[in-house]
């Protein structure tokens, strides 16, 4: 079963009279259960992919199918819906919200997604055991230390069994040993759970542990090898 | 619900100052509305019920040719028999109590110094004179036998250096056009508290009056004050006759009530003008927020956060500055209007003439209407205002939130 299709999508950025092609007519077939990795130089066309198998943004032209649905008429209401069930993120730049606990910050989608207090609260503190953060669950982001905190982003994301996470350059911000524990934490959930995990990344430490990697140069899919 | 507010409070406490200070523009605002509302009020309250009180009672009877305004006490502008016509309308139940006055111009003189004066006939044993009787400052009231006493306001014994049991020089204006002088001695001297009703008024017993003035058994008006001013019009139908005329307070008063009409436009107009600059306060601050949280409203969006969801967390903020704001503002204006309804504020003489007399020190009122609807108005207009940033927060694309704040 895939969990998403991408049908010869294009995506131009417009600023002006300058156009950019960032994806020029990529396919991709993400299956359930992956680990795979888009890789490529800068400017390739890495997080404007993510956004669209994500449902961030739209494509230019080609299609969008996610789990089955195909998504590139839905409004902006209609995917933040789709996407709250569905999709979890982990960003670069770990994007907990600062006002927010460690606990709170895991239980956000819960709360949009209208779980009840107690099944939350189970939830929530499951997942940062999971991420091993049990004991700094009412930390506020600026109490944590950069691998922490994407350990947290990486919690968030998995609070409302997506069937997805996609993460964007996850490691960029920390230093190796910080990387490679977001990593086997994300590697051991994907097992566990089965969740499918697609990332961006440049960080030769983190291709290592993907089953599948994804070259993009300019926009276009250069090489596709499954280990 | 319960989480928006305490993502709001939290999100206020992030930049403290500024929401301290964004609460402390409203609730100022609140405050000095509130306060111009009490002062407004306790304005217009004071001057009507003075200048009723004083100058035009609830209802006036006089002859149908009488103009107020020329003070003549020429036979055609008097009316007959006024002691048996009182008689008649004070045994009406609304009436409290109907007296006839006769008012006539004259001068005040002593040694070299002089002033214009009304010269007001009384039948001092009326209820109609009590705020002349309370009023003594010094020496007594008048007796209605007297034949020689006078009774003069402070302001006037002030200007000419007078006190209780002094004599001064009045001249009249008579009936048959002429000008009559006589000496009187000063009974007593009062104060009204409005300075610039008694300083242009001097008192003579009715009978004393009319012979000074050559109108016997003639007065200006019956005077007349009702148990409740709201039956005005029902009394005036009630009472008729030949050559006479029935005016009520508000007929004497198109002056007096237009201004208070105008007061409450006018007010409007300020509470308009405070509330449309607090509001545009909250709102920068709100703006300032939106911008600062780009990012994080994309993260949200990102993990499913829909528009109106946006939008309730930044009006959740708007809710919590307007309730402690409007909330601290309307407590300060309450306690500020309060103290200055006991104390009052002194203004002293605004030189206002007898059409709107208004006492020297105003007294703050404040009525729960005007409260209410100050408190309804600032909330509501500071939450519609704050409609803006918060539809502008929820209209970001997730995409262009993440990568704005990269
Ligand atoms: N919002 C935008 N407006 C205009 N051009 C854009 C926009 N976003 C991306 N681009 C352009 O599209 C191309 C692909 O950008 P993208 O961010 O997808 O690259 P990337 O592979 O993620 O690079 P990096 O490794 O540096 O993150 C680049 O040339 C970039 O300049
Ligand atoms: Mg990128």
């Amino acid at each position: 079963m895939e969990v998403a299709k991408l049908t010869d999508v294009t995506r131009v950025y417009r600023i002006g009279e300058v156009q950019t092609r960032a994806l020029n007519g990529v396919s991709l077939t993400i299956g359930n259960g992956e680990f795979t990795s888009l890789v490529g130089p800068s400017g390739s066309g890495k997080t404007t992919l993510l956004q669209l198998i994500g449902c961030l943004d739209r494509p230019s032209s080609g299609s969008v199918v996610i789990n089955g649905q195909e998504t590139t008429n839905l409004n902006r209401n209609q995917r933040a819906d789709l996407r709250k069930g569905t999709i979890g993120f982990v960003f670069q730049f770990f994007a907990l919200i600062p006002t927010l606990t460690a606990y709170e910050n895991v239980e956000m989608p819960l709360l949009l997604n209208g779980r009840t207090p107690a099944q939350r609260k189970q939830r929530a503190m499951e997942l940062l055991e999971a991420v091993d953060l049990k004991d700094r669950a009412h930390h506020r982001p600026d109490q944590l230390s950069g691998g922490q905190q994407q350990r947290v982003a990486v919690a968030r994301a998995l609070s409302t069994n997506p069937t997805m996470i996609l993460a964007d350059e996850p490691t960029a911000n920390l230093d190796t040993s910080n990387g490679e524990q977001v990593m086997e934490i994300m590697k051991k959930l994907n097992k566990e759970t089965g969740v499918t995990f697609v990332f961006a990344t440049h960080d030769p430490r983190v291709i290592k542990y993907a089953s599948r990697v994804v070259t993009l140069r300019d926009g276009v899919i250069e090489k596709d090898e499954i280990k | 619900m319960m989480n928006y507010f305490k993502m709001a409070y939290r999100n206020l406490g992030r930049h403290r100052r500024r929401s301290i200070l964004s609460g402390l523009a409203l609730a100022l605002g609140t405050t000095l509305l509130m306060f111009i509302a009490a002062f407004f009020t306790g304005e217009m309250r004071s001057s009507m019920e003075t200048t009723l009180r004083l100058n035009t009672g609830h209802i006036q009877v006089q002859n149908a040719d009488y103009d107020p305004d020329k003070l003549s006490v020429a036979w055609e502008y008097l009316i007959e028999n006024p002691d048996q016509t009182a008689a008649q309308i004070g045994s009406l139940d609304p009436v409290h109590v109907a007296t006839p006055r006769l008012a006539a111009s004259g001068i005040v003189s002593v040694r070299d110094e002089s002033a214009g004066a009304q010269i007001m006939g009384i039948v001092p044993e009326s209820e109609a004179n009590d705020p002349y009787r309370d009023g003594i400052v010094s020496g007594e009231f008048l007796a209605a036998d007297d034949r020689e006493g006078i009774l003069i306001g402070l302001p006037l014994a002030d200007s000419l250096n007078l006190k209780a049991g002094d004599s001064i020089n009045l001249l009249i204006n008579t009936s048959d056009g002429d000008v009559d002088e006589q000496q009187f001695t000063i009974r007593g001297i009062f104060t009204t508290g409005t300075s610039a009703w008694d300083k242009g008024i001097v008192f003579l017993p009715l009978a004393k009056a009319q012979t000074f003035a050559r109108a016997e058994n003639h007065a200006s008006m019956i005077f007349v004050l009702l148990k409740d001013r709201e039956q005005a019009d029902e009394v005036a139908a009630a009472i008729q006759g030949e050559g006479i005329k029935v005016k009520t307070w508000t007929e004497m008063n198109e002056l007096l009530v237009m201004v208070e009409d105008f007061s409450n436009a006018y007010l409007a107009v300020i509470n308009l003008i405070v509330l449309g600059v607090t509001a545009t306060v909250i709102v920068n601050t709100l703006l300032m927020s939106v911008f600062e949280r780009t990012r994080e409203i994309g993260v949200l969006s990102a993990i499913g956060m829909k528009g109106r969801q946006v939008i309730a967390l930044f009006l959740a903020e708007a809710f919590l500055l307007a309730v402690s704001g409007v909330g601290a503002g309307s407590l300060a204006g309450w306690a500020l209007s309060a103290y200055f309804a006991k104390v009052g504020v002194y203004f002293g003489d605004l030189g206002i003439g007898a059409e709107m007399l208004l006492e020297d020190r105003i007294y703050t009122y404040l009525t729960l209407d005007s409260a209410i609807t100050l408190i309804v108005t600032a909330f509501l207009i500071t939450i519609l205002a704050s409609l803006y940033p918060a539809r502008m927060a929820s209209r970001m694309e997730p995409v262009e939130a993440l990568r704005g704040a990269q």
